[in-house]
This record gives C-alpha cells, structure tokens and sequence, in this order.
C-alpha cells in the first residue's frame, strides 16, 4: 500500500473518532425512550420538554447576557493587548505583559478559578467590591480568560499584514489614534469578529470557573447541564446538544462561504 | 512606561483636529508622565495586572495561611496589633500535601495521564495534520474547518457523548453485543482508559493546529531535494520533515500536556471515583471539604509542576514566529 493511502485512511479514521460521538449525540435527541442509548423509535418530545424546563431556560439566558458581554469587552482588550505587543517596539512592561497574555492561554481553569475567587474575597473585605459573587464576577473572569484567545488571534492577524498602509497614514499626517480606527481596525475587521465568536463560545462553555467565581442565583448553562449530567444521561440534554450543533455548523458553514467569497473577489 | 524610543516616537498631531479641551487634557495628563500611548498600554495591562497577576498572589497567601471555621474560611496571615506586625505563617498545608500518598499519587498520576494522553494525540494528530497540508484547496480549507469544528461546539457536552459511547448499555458495547463479538458487556465507563480517551478527544485539535501551522510552511521543494538525492519517503520523513516540525510537534505536545494536568471535568465524568486527578482534588478540597488553605496550596503545587513545561511552550512558539 502506498504511504499516500496509509495516510488517507489514518485521517478518515480520525474524522471518524472526532464525529462519531457528536452524531450520535445527535441521533438519541430524537429518541423516543428515556434510555439514551437504546433506539425506541423517533420523536421530538425531549425538544418540547427542554422548552418546558425554566432552569435550563433561565441559566440558558444568564449564559447570553455573560456570554455577550464578557465577548465584546475581551475583544476591546485582547485587541488592545495584540496592538501594544505587535506596534510599540519597546515600552518598559513588555515582557511582563507579554506573559500575562499567553499565561491564560494554557492555565489550568481550576487554577484560574480558585485564583479568582479569593481575589474576589479579598477585595470584598478590603474595598467591599465587588459585594457578593454573581453575575459581575463571571463576566470578570471570562474578559479576563477570553482576551487572551483574542490577542492571539488578532496578534496572527496583525503580523501578517502589510504595516505600509499605517504608515502612509501616519506620513499622511493622521494621529495615531486616526490611523488605528481608520486603516488598521477595518484591515484587521474579520479577526475581530472571529476573536469575539471564539470569546463568546468560551464564555458559553466555560463549566470550571463559573462554578468558582459565581454566586447564588447565578447558574449558568454548563452548570445545569453538569448538575444533569452527573446523575446519569439524559435526553433533555441531548436535545440542547443538538440545538447548539446545529447553530455552530450553521455559523461555521456562513462563515467559511464567506470567507471563499472574500478570496474569490480579491482573487 | 514613557521611554518612548525614536523609532516609534508619535507623529506629530495637527492642532487644527483637536478641541482645546482634549488638549487641555492631554497637556494635564502629560505632565503626570501619561501620554495616549502609556495610555494605550495600562489598559490591557492593568486588567491583567489586578485579574490574573494579583489573584496568584492571593492564593500563594491563603496557601500560607491556617483553616478556620468562619466566613471566609481561613485565618488572617498578618494582624497589626498597633506596634508591630504579627506574622501567622503556617507551612502545615504544604507539610500535609507532601505527607499524605493522597496528593503525591494525584501529581504523579496527573502528570502520567496528560503525558501519555499527548503522546497519543501527538500519533493522531500529526498524519492528519500532515494530510491536511499536503491537501489542495479547496480540500484544505474544508478539512481544517472539520477539525476547528468540535472545538466550537461545548466542551462538556462532546465529554458527555462519550458517557453515552461507553457505558455498558452504550453504542460501543450495543454494536458489539449485536455483531456478536462479545457476550457480556465490556466495563468502559468509569475506568482510567475513559479519562485517556476523553482527553485525547477533546485536546486533538490543539495538538493538529499548530502541526498544521508548522507542516503547510514546509517547502515542497526540500521533500524534491530529498528525493531527488534518493532518499525513499521514510527517509525523507525522518530525515526532513520530522526535524522541521519540531516546534510544531513541542507546541501541540505542551497545548495538550499543560491543561491535561488539571483537568477536572474528563476525571469526573469519565473517571471511576479512584482517578484521583489533581485538578479533581482541588475542587473537591475547595467544593466539599471547603479547605480553602489546602486548595490553595494544591494550586501553587500544581504552579510549580507547570512552570517548566509553560517555559518550554513558550520557547518553542517564540521559535515557530522566527522561523
């Protein structure tokens, strides 16, 4: 056989491995008994119950709102972070921020987490900031994690473009501030929007630092499903893994057409 | 943060865009050694500053200080009794880590586990990654956006999947069963093989992307070389490829080896209740036993463990940039 073929069957077995428990995932939300792995016959009913059930639907929302927020503010920063880093040749706290941005990348969440919340602790004895833990302080937390993937992100997309126009700006007499929301913001427009779509995922998937940092009344999604999930399988959960399936295709399939147009027409 | 060096010296601005009252501000702030460009700078590092440097600073302090029953559960380290400073330090917790095998076997595991979890996903990955960059396009773009693809749908959910593959009513043991293959259910589901398995799934595209990243540089032309000079593709695998994507290979290693350690969710979702990963036990030390001295002190443990490999991942994407 030769290697060509060796390597083709190794990456299909490997797509297999990384599919087959999504589908099937997928096939048991439509299955009519409550045994999640034995086939009953098709139905839709564990879709009408996850409507139904208002802890999923109330920690759904919580998820949003954190989710959205903690996105649009991690891009700001993590932009900002990825321009310092990629612009300004030499500033005094270079390396120190240079670490504190990759650090998050690769952190252990429960490391992050715990680290967080005695933070929180702590500045409610000293300066009674934040008072309790809830909403507030998962947004923190999230900004704070997220930001990191946004720089890297942005960071990748900033080292590969051409600083010539900045610099026509710049000879053009405009102020830097001018030039970085006039020429560099629309140049590096697509990595922003895939900076904040990876911030909200994490912010929408985050189970461990949530769990820490949050409050009570303040459950998000990953902890109702976790809190569901431990105590067996359940159909209803098979269902909501399902709906956020079908958005992610959906969303990655807008966005790859997208993208093949984009290098079409400049093609 | 001022040290503005000539090269990169702000152009000078044009007095015509600016209100008098900005530059009133600006003049103000000037003085005070901030210029927008310093300005620039603290935002993101003062956030990181407060969020990420100084909560590590809290957990090295609660790791040093005593359990209490009070809210919140842990002594003071420090008390000013008006003269002097009263320092309360107390290594118990540390001494208490290293004295029960409890902890020391967790380290021990945690780190066999993620090892040999990114070992295999290194076997995995690196023949898909190198499939993908040796794909033309369109193929290419189609096949990394089936790799990112699972990354973007929840984490916990894909680890939930496999609840569902490998307990012993489950789709593996059903398929089989059906085949005929076996007769009696195979015991998957709460084993150490389950928590393997679940890393290697979830961590496989941090370890395919940045061989990919490393794999599609690679000239075409030094494979022709090689070939040319009659080296059969083994060699030149050997000989070649495999020597340039070795940043590559040390950065998807470290992506998928650093988080691996402290993993709580694969442990406990797939894990029997005697894998007794680090990152487990801190939670249950912090959630059940509500020790948070001793939670503290597992987390700086588990720091220590990770400052070589951090160190390591680091050098090596500082590599992959240059190259």
């Amino acid at each position: 056989m030769r290697a060509g073929t060796v390597l083709l069957i190794f990456t299909i077995l490997g797509f297999v491995f990384l599919y087959a428990p999504i589908l099937s995932l997928i096939v048991f939300s439509f299955n009519e008994s409550q045994l999640v792995t034995v086939w009953g016959g098709f139905s839709t009913k564990w879709y009408s119950a996850l409507l139904e059930d208002p802890q999923i639907l109330g920690s759904a929302w919580i998820s949003l709102q954190v989710a959205t927020i903690s996105a649009t503010f991690a891009v700001m920063f993590g932009t900002l972070a990825a321009y310092v880093l990629m612009r300004f040749r030499r500033f005094r706290t270079r390396a120190v921020l240079s670490v504190m941005i990759t650090a998050p990348l690769v952190m252990p969440e429960v490391i992050t987490g715990l680290s967080l919340l005695l933070l929180f602790v702590s500045m409610e004895q000293l300066i009674g900031w934040p008072a309790g833990r809830g909403m507030t302080t998962i947004i923190i937390a999230h900004i704070t994690f997220s930001m990191a993937f946004v720089a890297v992100v942005v960071q990748s997309r900033l080292s590969s473009l051409d600083m010539s126009l900045e610099e026509a700006a710049m000879d053009l007499g405009a102020r830097p501030v001018r030039v970085f929301f006039d020429v560099t913001i629309p140049v590096i427009a697509p990595a922003l929007v895939a900076g904040w779509l990876l911030a909200f995922t994490l912010s929408l998937d985050d189970l461990v630092v949530a769990s820490f940092v949050t409050g009570p009344g303040a459950s998000t999604l990953p902890m109702v499903i976790f809190s569901k999930v431990r105590l067996g399988l359940s159909p209803e959960v098979n269902a909501l893994a399902t709906i956020i399936i079908a958005i992610v295709a959906f969303g990655v399939g807008v966005a790859t057409w997208q993208m093949r147009r984009a290098a079409r027409n400049a093609g | 943060m001022t040290d503005v060096t000539p090269a990169d010296a702000p152009v000078p601005m044009r007095d015509a865009d600016r209100s008098t009252a900005w530059r009133g501000t600006a003049a103000v702030l000037r003085r005070v050694g901030l210029d927008g460009r310093s300005l620039v700078i603290a935002i993101p590092f003062v956030w990181l500053f407060v969020f990420f440097l100084i909560p590590f600073l809290v957990v090295a302090k609660l790791s040093l200080s005593e359990p209490a029953i009070a809210i919140p559960p842990y002594l003071p380290i420090w008390e000013w009794d008006g003269l002097r400073l009263i320092l309360n330090l107390n290594f118990e917790n540390f001494a208490y880590l290293w004295s029960d095998a409890l902890y020391v076997n967790a380290y021990v595991f945690s780190i066999r586990v993620a090892f040999v979890s990114a070992l295999f996903a290194l076997l995995i990955g690196y023949p898909m990654a190198y499939f993908i960059a040796r794909s033309p396009e369109p193929r290419r773009t189609l096949l990394l956006t089936l790799v990112i693809l699972p990354f973007w749908t929840s984490f916990l959910l894909r680890v939930y999947a496999w609840q569902g593959f490998l307990r012993s009513n489950g789709v593996i043991n059903n398929f089989l069963i059906w085949t005929g293959i076996i007769d009696t259910p195979l015991v998957m589901l709460q084993t150490n093989f389950a928590v393997y398995l679940g890393i290697v799934y979830t961590y496989l595209p941090f370890m395919i992307l940045p061989l990919y990243a490393n794999l599609v540089k690679l000239e075409e032309s030094l494979l022709e070389a090689s070939s040319d000079l009659g080296g059969r593709p083994l060699a030149t695998f050997f000989h070649v490829t495999l020597p340039l994507s070795t940043p590559g290979i040390i950065a998807g290693f470290m992506l998928v080896f650093i988080p691996a350690i402290g993993e709580f969710v694969i442990p406990e979702l797939l894990g029997g209740p005697d894998t007794l990963m680090i990152g487990r036990v801190l939670w249950h030390e912090f959630f059940s036993n509500r020790d948070w001295p001793v939670a503290s002190a597992v987390a700086i443990a588990m720091l220590v463990v990770l400052v070589v490999p951090i160190m390591i991942l680091r050098a090596a994407q500082a590599k992959a940039e240059a190259d």
